[in-house]
């Protein structure tokens, strides 16, 4: 896609779609944990998590609707885009694996979004600032509540450190991902809407080395394999299936209510 | 209740008590598993506190609990009943007052 020509409005859809979509995918993927959790009190609190996830998509996909000013519903963005349309990261459509590493990817995505949207809660679009401010009460009890099991598992068993520390080296890949920024990050940040994301890379590095030194966890190594590409909608393999369960009904039912 | 049996690989059980409103007593809601206090109030945040039911919340291990037993029941409770001047009943409760029964 040619960036260089888009408007500011059309620069804020993008914005949006990615906040929303990184949120919605992630919300869509832990609610995959639903009556599978290891115990009744974690069920619910993933549960939990992916409600408020799926919650603050809708928000800001409403918003990017109203951007655009193409009449598009929150449903109709969320349920009649492909996976090219798509802008969430990477990170969050990689598969549940096990506990480890869905609290891994967990983790790691809440430090992301708790320093995004505190930058964010300040920003010169007041219904972004406004989504941000809400949505980091939320962001900050999902980040107490993953960091709190990375620290289990990574000082627990053989085993469970064995496991996070594997949840983490393969997750490192869709690391870089998160922080690409291009003209469209530029254009917004120069007006004080978007965030600065070498900011949030400084603030997450700090946040995230300092629980993985406190886990017993080692730092996993940056290599040149690392993907990137959610911001052009260029995605691996798993969105796809993510995609037509979350879409099949409203596709194969299109005036369905419920 | 002990629960020392090497069958049982359950997580230590912890009772849960939420407070409605700030100024309120905390009231028993029930009870969660979890291996520390930590995971114990996370735990009962979500499972009894989903949606803002509670200012604060308690967290107990079961097993210090002390209760009475239904054995109890004639020397604790019966002496109050037969006195009905221990009781505030004529009082008048001014107009106004909430939260007193």
């Amino acid at each position: 896609m040619n960036k260089s020509g888009l408007t500011q409005q059309e620069a804020l859809f993008e914005y949006c779609l990615r906040i929303g979509d990184t949120s919605l995918i992630l919300g869509q993927r832990i609610s995959e944990w639903c009556g599978h959790a290891p115990i009744l009190e974690e069920d619910i609190a993933m549960s939990n998590i992916s409600l408020d996830l799926i919650g603050q998509s809708r928000i800001i996909l409403t918003y990017a609707g109203t951007v655009e000013g193409k009449g598009r519903s929150e449903d109709e963005l969320a349920y009649h885009r492909d996976a090219r349309q798509y802008r969430n990261l990477l990170m969050v459509e990689q598969p549940n694996g096990d506990f480890g590493v869905t609290m891994a990817k967990q983790y790691l995505v809440s430090v992301y979004n708790f320093h995004l949207y505190e930058m964010l809660s300040k920003s010169k679009d007041a219904a972004v600032a406004a989504f941000a401010a809400k949505s980091l009460k939320e962001v900050a009890y999902h980040l107490r509540h993953s960091s709190d099991w990375v620290l289990r598992l990574g000082d627990g068993t053989e085993e469970s450190h064995r496991r996070i520390q594997e949840a983490m080296n393969d997750l490192w890949y869709f690391v870089d991902d998160m922080f690409q920024s291009d003209a469209i990050d530029d254009m917004l940040l120069k007006a004080g809407i978007a965030a600065d994301l070498s900011e949030v890379k400084k603030k997450w590095e700090q946040m995230v080395h300092a629980t993985l030194d406190k886990a017993k966890l080692v730092l996993p190594v940056a290599n040149n394999s690392l993907r990137m590409g959610s911001r052009d909608g260029n995605h691996t393999e798993h969105l796809g299936y993510i995609l037509a369960e979350m879409q099949f009904l409203p596709r194969a039912y299109p005036d369905a209510k419920w | 209740m002990t629960e020392s049996n090497d069958t049982n690989t359950q997580w230590k059980l912890w009772e849960v008590f939420t407070q409605k409103k700030t100024g309120l007593p905390h009231e028993h809601a029930g009870s969660v598993r979890a291996a520390d206090a930590e995971m114990a109030l996370l735990n009962a945040r979500d499972v009894y506190s989903r949606r803002n039911e509670a200012v604060s919340i308690w967290v107990v291990p079961s097993e210090m609990m002390v209760a009475s037993t239904p054995e109890d029941m004639g020397p604790f409770f019966d002496p109050a009943n037969d006195k009905i001047y221990r009781n505030p009943n004529f009082y008048k409760t001014p107009e106004g007052i909430k939260m007193i029964s």
